[in-house]
């Protein structure tokens, strides 16, 4: 019954914010119905950034306590991670296109999601590149902690560089109540839907390293 | 000894192997010339687009030359097993950090000195200027700060030299963005008063840097 109960409860969100996003919300006064994109673009986002906390978080318990559950967790967090910010890029661009006519600007937000993505990249490559995958875990545990360090420096410095976003208009209260009510409504559908996936993938590494060990110890007694 | 007397031991010990093999600072030198010419011939002759570009070509000849020689600093220890010598020697990793970051700072000051009269030469700009200095030294620092740490981890991996330029790019944006922008700024003659944004991000960088590269480089060469 509980292991039902998160992927349910995602589904029913997720229908929830489809309806709101498509029926409920009004249409934006000056992008029109484009910007209707923006439910989707944030929960995008946020799930890139809570994703790559997590990896920082189990990056730093993986070095100081050295136990392979750490390094699942950000590894597998780290994996979810890069398909929502490669998703959150895709789908910036896609809004960009009709708002400010190109596919890809050098806006503030976009391109620290763009370092991050190529942070993310190094991580897993670095792993692949290290032969033991004890080593190879806690390179990118130095990665994952860096990288994430780096991010509101990343940030600090390309807004600082240009400047186009509508960027206070969230927390100033600019943005109507309906609206906030279906962005919330999003960002809590695409944040159990993370959850419903890092423990899918959690599942998937632990059979992962529960069968490496079986065959490990059949080929010791055979030998 | 303390531990600094350590730290500039290993740099001495660096400065002196320099002396003798001539390896690094040479030849990063000769490339950065090779690539700002190169440069000069990509953007044509014109006195107008050299002078907008001119910051950027200073900044990609610089982190080109810094990664060929942050990669070297690690990859002669490796080659004749030296890096084991220096874990095995009675000090902290810590300690080979200190030195090893003060080496490659002292060769990148070197390249720097020399490049930049020869830039200031081919380019007609006035690049003798405190600023241009300050903003040279503090994202030197914030280079060999992350570079040391990845130049230590790269060279465990499998393909060495490929791997820094990866991992090493993202993460230094920040820098190489507030470098660019700042000696733009001051090649044009604008007062500290319109720097001091970049700078205090470059000092920002380069010093959760020191300390996050500090801590976390004992993860990095441990075998």
């Amino acid at each position: 019954m509980r292991r039902y109960f998160l992927p349910v409860l995602g589904l029913i969100l997720m229908l929830v914010s489809l309806y709101m996003v498509f029926v409920y919300v009004p249409t934006e006064k000056e992008m029109g119905i484009v910007q209707r994109i923006f439910y989707l673009m944030v929960p995008m986002g946020w799930l890139a950034l809570l994703s790559f906390l997590l990896v920082f978080i189990g990056s730093i318990l993986y070095l100081v306590k050295r136990q392979a559950r750490w390094d699942a967790l950000a590894y597998s967090s780290a994996e979810v991670g890069l398909v929502a910010t490669t998703g959150a890029l895709v789908v910036g661009s896609l809004w960009a296109r009709p708002i400010w006519g190109v596919w890809w600007t050098w806006e503030p937000r976009l391109t620290a999601t763009l370092v991050l993505w190529f942070v993310y990249l190094a991580y897993f490559m670095v792993r692949s590149f290290a032969g033991e995958e004890s080593r190879g875990a806690r390179f990118a545990a130095v990665i994952g902690i860096v990288g994430f360090i780096d991010l509101p420096i990343v940030v600090l410095a390309t807004t600082l560089w240009r400047g186009m976003h509508p960027g206070g208009v969230i927390f100033s209260g600019g943005l109507e109540s309906r609206m906030l009510l279906t962005l919330l409504v999003s960002l809590a559908a695409f944040t159990v839907l993370y959850v419903v996936l890092l423990n899918l993938r959690l599942a998937l590494k632990n059979a992962e390293m529960v069968l490496k060990q079986v065959q490990a110890n059949k080929s010791e007694t055979e030998s | 000894m303390s531990f600094l007397r350590k730290a500039l031991a290993i740099t001495r010990k660096d400065i002196l192997s320099e002396f003798r093999t001539r390896e690094i600072i040479f030849s990063a030198l000769l490339f950065a010339l090779l690539v700002i010419i190169t440069f000069n011939f990509a953007f044509g002759g014109s006195q107008e687009t050299l002078s907008v570009v001119a910051p950027g070509i200073l900044w990609v000849t610089f982190t080109f030359a810094g990664i060929l020689s942050l990669n070297r600093s690690f990859v002669a220890e490796k080659e004749e097993n030296c890096l084991e010598g220096l874990m095995v020697a009675p000090m902290s990793r810590e300690v080979i950090y200190a030195g090893k970051t003060l080496g490659s700072l002292l060769f990148m000051i070197v390249i720097e000195i020399i490049a930049l009269p020869v830039f200031a030469i081919l380019f007609d700009l006035p690049v003798f200027s405190a600023q241009i200095v300050t903003v040279t030294l503090l994202a030197t620092i914030g280079f060999v700060a992350v570079g040391t740490l990845f130049s230590a981890l790269a060279v465990n991996t499998k393909a060495r030299e490929m791997v820094l330029p990866i991992l090493f790019l993202p993460v230094v944006v920040p820098v190489i963005i507030s470098a660019v922008e700042a000696s733009g700024l001051a090649l044009s003659g604008e007062p500290w008063g319109e720097l001091a944004p970049w700078l205090q991000i470059l000092g920002a960088f380069d010093v959760i840097f020191l300390v996050v590269s500090f801590w976390v480089f004992s993860y990095a060469i441990e075998e």
